[in-house]
C-alpha cells in the first residue's frame, strides 16, 4: 500500500524520569490509507495514547520524540515546529479523546468551542464559522444542532458530547482522525451508532481513521487493519479479518482466546494471564516472555519482525503456524463496508 | 433568576440583622462611654442628665430597638466627639478610602493576573520562579514595614513622590477624589501600591495555581489538538476558567480593603475611614464604631451578593443548580 495518507516509521517516544528514559513508544510503525480504518489494540499502558499524541506533536516535557518519522502524505511532520505544526493539527490530522466528559471545556458553550476550532484554521466570520459548526453537528447525527450550539457540555449526555468531539474533529475535513478509545465510556447501543457513523464517514469522506481501543470486538467489526501493541511495540499487524481468524503472535492469540464467542461490544479487553510489565524494568529480549506459553531459548534476545503473506507481521521468534479452518467471528455485527 | 435574587437578598438581610446584634452587644460590653465622654470632675447631676439623654439607663434590648429604629430612618446617631451625625462623618471619609482601595485592587489585578498567567504557563522558567518569590514576599512581609520602606526610598531618598497625605482633590459626583489630577496620583501611588501588595501576592498565586491546573486538563490538550494557537488557549480556555476563583477573591479582598485599610492609611496619613475608626476606638466614640462596623458588614454582604451573581454568569453549572 503505497498510497498511505499517514505512515508512521519507527516512532520512538521517551519520558525522561529519575529511573532513566522510559520508552513508552519503541519503534512503532504502521500506515493507513485513504478511507481506511486501522485498529490499534493493546492492554492499558501499552503506549496507544502516547502514539496518538506523538503523531500530533502533543508530547510535553519530560517526554520527547526520540526518533522515527510521521509521514503525512509523504511529508515528515515530526520536524515541524510552532505554528507550522499548529496548522497541521485539527486541519490535516485531528484527534478525539477517550473521555467525553473531560474533553470539552465545562464553562464554554459548545458553539464557542466549535467556532474557535473553525477559526483556528480559516479566516471566516463568526457567522460563517457558526454555520459550519452547525453543519458538522448535523453530519454526526445530532438532532437540533442550532440548540446544541447554545448548550454547555454538562447539558449533553456522554454520547452527545463524544459526537460533538467527533464533529469538531471533522470540521476541517482532515486526512486522518486519531480516535483514542472514543467509545469506551459509552454504553453499547450508543457505541454501535457511533461506530456505524464513523464507518460511513470514512467511506464517504475518505478520512483515514486510527481507532485506538481496548475492545477486540470493536476492532473486528470496524477496522480494516489491526496493529497489536505490547509494551510500546507493535507485536502483530495485518488485515483485521486475517489476524482475528489466525493470529501469529502468542499475545494476540491469548487476547483472542479469552474473548467469548459472542463477545458483546463494549466490554473490556479480556485478560491474558500475568500482568503488564512496568516500562522501567522490561525483561531482556521479548517483553512478553514471562507471560508467553511458547517462550523458548531464543526469547531472551530481541525477536525479529517476521513478515508473512498479505503484508502481515509478527514480532516473535516462534510465531504461531497459520490455521486454515473457518474464520472466527467475534460479533454478528459488522460496520465494515462490503469491499 | 428572580427567585435566586430574592433568596440571596433575604439571606443578606438576615446576616446584617445578626451582625447588628453582635456588634451592638460587643460594643456595649466595652463599658460605659459616659466615663470617657465627660470630665471626671463634673457633678452627678450632669452625669445623670447625659445618661438620660443617650438612653443608657434603659434595658439593653430597648436600646437596641431604638438604635435599629433610628437606623431604619437613616439615623445612625451622633458622634460623641465630633457632635456630627455619624453617617455624614463616615460618608465624608468614604471617597478617600474608596479610591485608595479601588486603585490598589486595579494595581493588584492588572499586575497579578498577567504575572500569575505567565508563572502558570511556564512554571519551570526562571522568570516564573522570580515571580513566585515576589508573591511570597507580597503577603508575608508586614504591610506597615513595606509602607515605611516605600516612604524611605521614594519620598525621602529619591524625592519622587510625597511621603503622605492626600494632596489636592476635585469634586466628582459629590465626592472629593484625587485620582482626577496628576498631582493627586502622585499622592495615591505609594499607599495604593502598599495596600495592593498583599492582594498582588494572593492573585499571582491564585492565577498561577488555576493556570497550571487548566493547562494540564484534557480540554486544553483537545483545544491544542484542534490547532488553537497558544494565545487562544490561554485567552479563551484558561482565562474563562480561572475567572471564577478570581472574582470570588476579588470580592472578598475589595470588602476587606475598604474596611481594613487601617494600617496603610495610618502609615501614609491618608484621611480615610480606617483612620476615622482607629481614632474613634481610642476615644471610645461608640456611635461611630457601631455605625462603621454595621456599614462594613453591609458592604461585605453587598459585595458577596454581586460576586454570587457574577459567579452564576461565569459558571453555567451553578446557574442550573440555582434554577432547579
Ligand atoms: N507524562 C508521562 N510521563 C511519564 N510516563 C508516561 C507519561 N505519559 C505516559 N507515560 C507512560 O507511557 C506508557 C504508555 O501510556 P499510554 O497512555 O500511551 O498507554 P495506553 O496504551 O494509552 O493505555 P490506556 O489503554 O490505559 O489508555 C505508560 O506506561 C505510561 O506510564
Ligand atoms: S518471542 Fe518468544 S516470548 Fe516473545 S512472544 Fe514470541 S515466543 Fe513468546
Ligand atoms: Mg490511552
Amino acid at each position: 500500500m503505497s498510497d498511505a495518507v499517514l505512515r508512521v516509521n519507527n516512532l520512538q517516544t521517551q519520558f525522561q524520569t529519575r529511573a532513566g528514559a522510559l520508552k513508552a513508544v519503541d519503534g512503532v510503525s504502521f500506515e493507513v490509507g485513504r478511507g481506511r480504518i486501522l485498529g490499534l489494540v493493546g492492554e492499558s499502558g501499552s503506549g496507544k495514547s502516547v502514539t496518538g499524541y506523538s503523531i500530533l506533536g502533543l508530547i510535553e516535557p519530560p517526554g520527547k520524540i526520540a526518533g522515527g518519522e510521521v509521514l503525512l502524505n509523504g511529508k515528515d511532520i515530526t520536524r515541524l515546529r510552532g505554528d507550522a505544526m499548529r496548522q497541521v493539527r485539527g486541519a490535516q490530522i485531528a484527534m478525539v479523546f477517550q473521555d467525553p466528559m473531560m474533553t470539552l471545556n465545562p464553562v464554554l458553550k459548545i458553539g464557542t468551542q466549535m467556532i474557535a476550532a473553525v477559526r483556528a484554521h480559516d479566516r471566516v466570520s463568526r457567522k460563517a464559522a457558526r454555520a459550519r459548526a452547525r453543519d458538522a453537528l448535523a453530519k454526526v447525527g445530532i438532532p437540533s444542532p442550532d440548540e446544541r450550539l447554545e448548550a454547555y457540555p454538562h447539558q449533553l449526555s456522554g454520547g452527545m458530547r463524544q459526537r460533538v468531539a467527533i464533529a469538531i474533529a471533522l470540521l476541517h475535513n482532515p486526512a486522518v482522525i486519531i480516535a483514542d478509545e472514543p467509545t469506551t465510556a459509552l454504553d453499547v447501543s450508543i457505541q454501535g451508532q457511533i461506530l456505524a457513523e464513523v464507518r460511513r464517514l470514512a467511506d464517504e469522506t475518505g478520512t483515514a481513521f486510527v481507532w485506538v481501543t481496548h475492545d477486540l470486538a470493536v476492532v473486528s467489526s470496524l477496522a480494516d487493519d489491526i496493529c497489536v501493541m505490547y509494551a510500546g511495540r507493535v507485536v502483530e499487524s495485518g488485515p483485521a479479518d486475517d489476524v482475528i481468524a489466525s493470529p501469529r503472535h502468542p499475545y494476540t492469540a491469548g487476547l483472542l482466546a479469552s474473548v467469548p464467542a459472542e463477545h458483546e461490544p463494549g466490554t473490556k479487553l479480556p485478560q491474558v494471564p500475568g500482568s503488564t510489565p512496568s516500562l522501567a524494568n522490561l525483561p531482556q529480549g521479548c517483553a512478553f516472555a514471562p507471560r508467553c506459553a511458547k517462550a523458548g531459548p531464543a526469547c531472551t534476545t530481541t525477536p525479529p519482525v517476521q513478515h508473512f503473506e498479505d503484508g502481515r507481521t509478527a514480532l516473535c521468534h516462534y510465531p504461531i503456524e497459520p490455521v486454515s479452518c473457518q474464520p472466527l467471528s467475534l460479533t454478528s455485527t459488522t460496520y465494515r463496508s462490503a469491499s | 433568576m428572580i427567585g435566586f435574587l430574592i433568596q440571596r437578598i433575604l439571606q443578606a438581610l438576615m446576616v446584617v440583622i445578626a451582625m447588628s446584634i453582635i456588634v451592638f452587644l460587643g460594643v456595649y460590653a466595652i463599658g460605659n462611654p459616659i466615663d470617657v465622654m465627660i470630665d471626671p470632675a463634673s457633678d452627678q447631676a450632669l452625669r445623670e442628665a447625659l445618661i438620660q439623654r443617650y438612653g443608657f439607663d434603659r434595658p439593653l434590648f430597648e436600646q437596641y430597638f431604638i438604635f435599629m429604629n433610628n437606623m431604619l430612618h437613616g439615623d445612625l446617631g451622633e458622634s460623641f466627639i465630633y457632635r456630627l451625625p455619624v453617617l455624614n462623618l463616615i460618608l465624608s471619609r468614604l471617597p478617600a478610602t474608596l479610591e485608595l482601595a479601588l486603585t490598589a485592587m486595579l494595581i493588584a489585578t492588572f499586575l497579578g493576573i498577567p504575572l500569575g498567567l505567565w508563572a502558570g504557563y511556564k512554571p519551570d522558567s526562571l522568570s516564573a520562579k522570580a515571580i513566585m518569590g515576589f508573591s511570597v514576599l507580597g503577603f508575608s512581609v508586614p504591610s506597615f514595614w513595606v509602607g515605611l520602606l516605600l516612604i524611605m526610598v521614594f519620598a525621602v531618598e529619591l524625592g519622587w513622590l510625597p511621603s503622605g497625605g492626600r494632596g489636592p482633590t476635585t469634586e466628582v459626583l459629590g465626592m472629593n477624589l484625587s485620582i482626577t489630577s496628576l498631582e493627586g496620583w502622585s499622592y495615591i501611588l505609594l499607599p495604593a501600591f502598599n495596600l495592593a501588595l498583599f492582594k498582588l501576592g494572593l492573585l499571582i498565586r491564585l492565577t498561577r495555581a488555576g493556570t497550571v491546573e487548566v493547562m494540564s486538563s484534557d480540554y486544553v490538550r483537545f483545544a491544542r489538538a484542534q490547532g488553537l494557537s497558544e494565545s487562544k488557549v490561554v485567552g479563551l480556555h484558561v482565562l474563562k476558567n480561572i475567572s471564577i476563583p478570581i472574582v470570588t477573591v476579588f470580592g472578598l479582598e475589595l470588602g476587606s480593603t475598604l474596611a481594613f485599610a487601617v494600617v496603610t492609611e495610618t502609615v501614609f496619613n491618608w484621611p480615610g475611614m480606617g483612620k476615622l475608626i482607629i481614632d474613634s476606638i481610642t476615644v471610645l466614640d461608640r456611635p461611630v464604631m457601631v455605625a462603621y462596623l454595621i456599614l462594613v458588614v453591609f458592604l461585605f454582604v453587598m459585595i458577596n451578593l454581586v460576586v454570587d451573581l457574577i459567579y452564576g454568569q461565569l459558571d453555567p453549572r451553578i446557574r442550573v443548580k440555582a434554577a432547579s
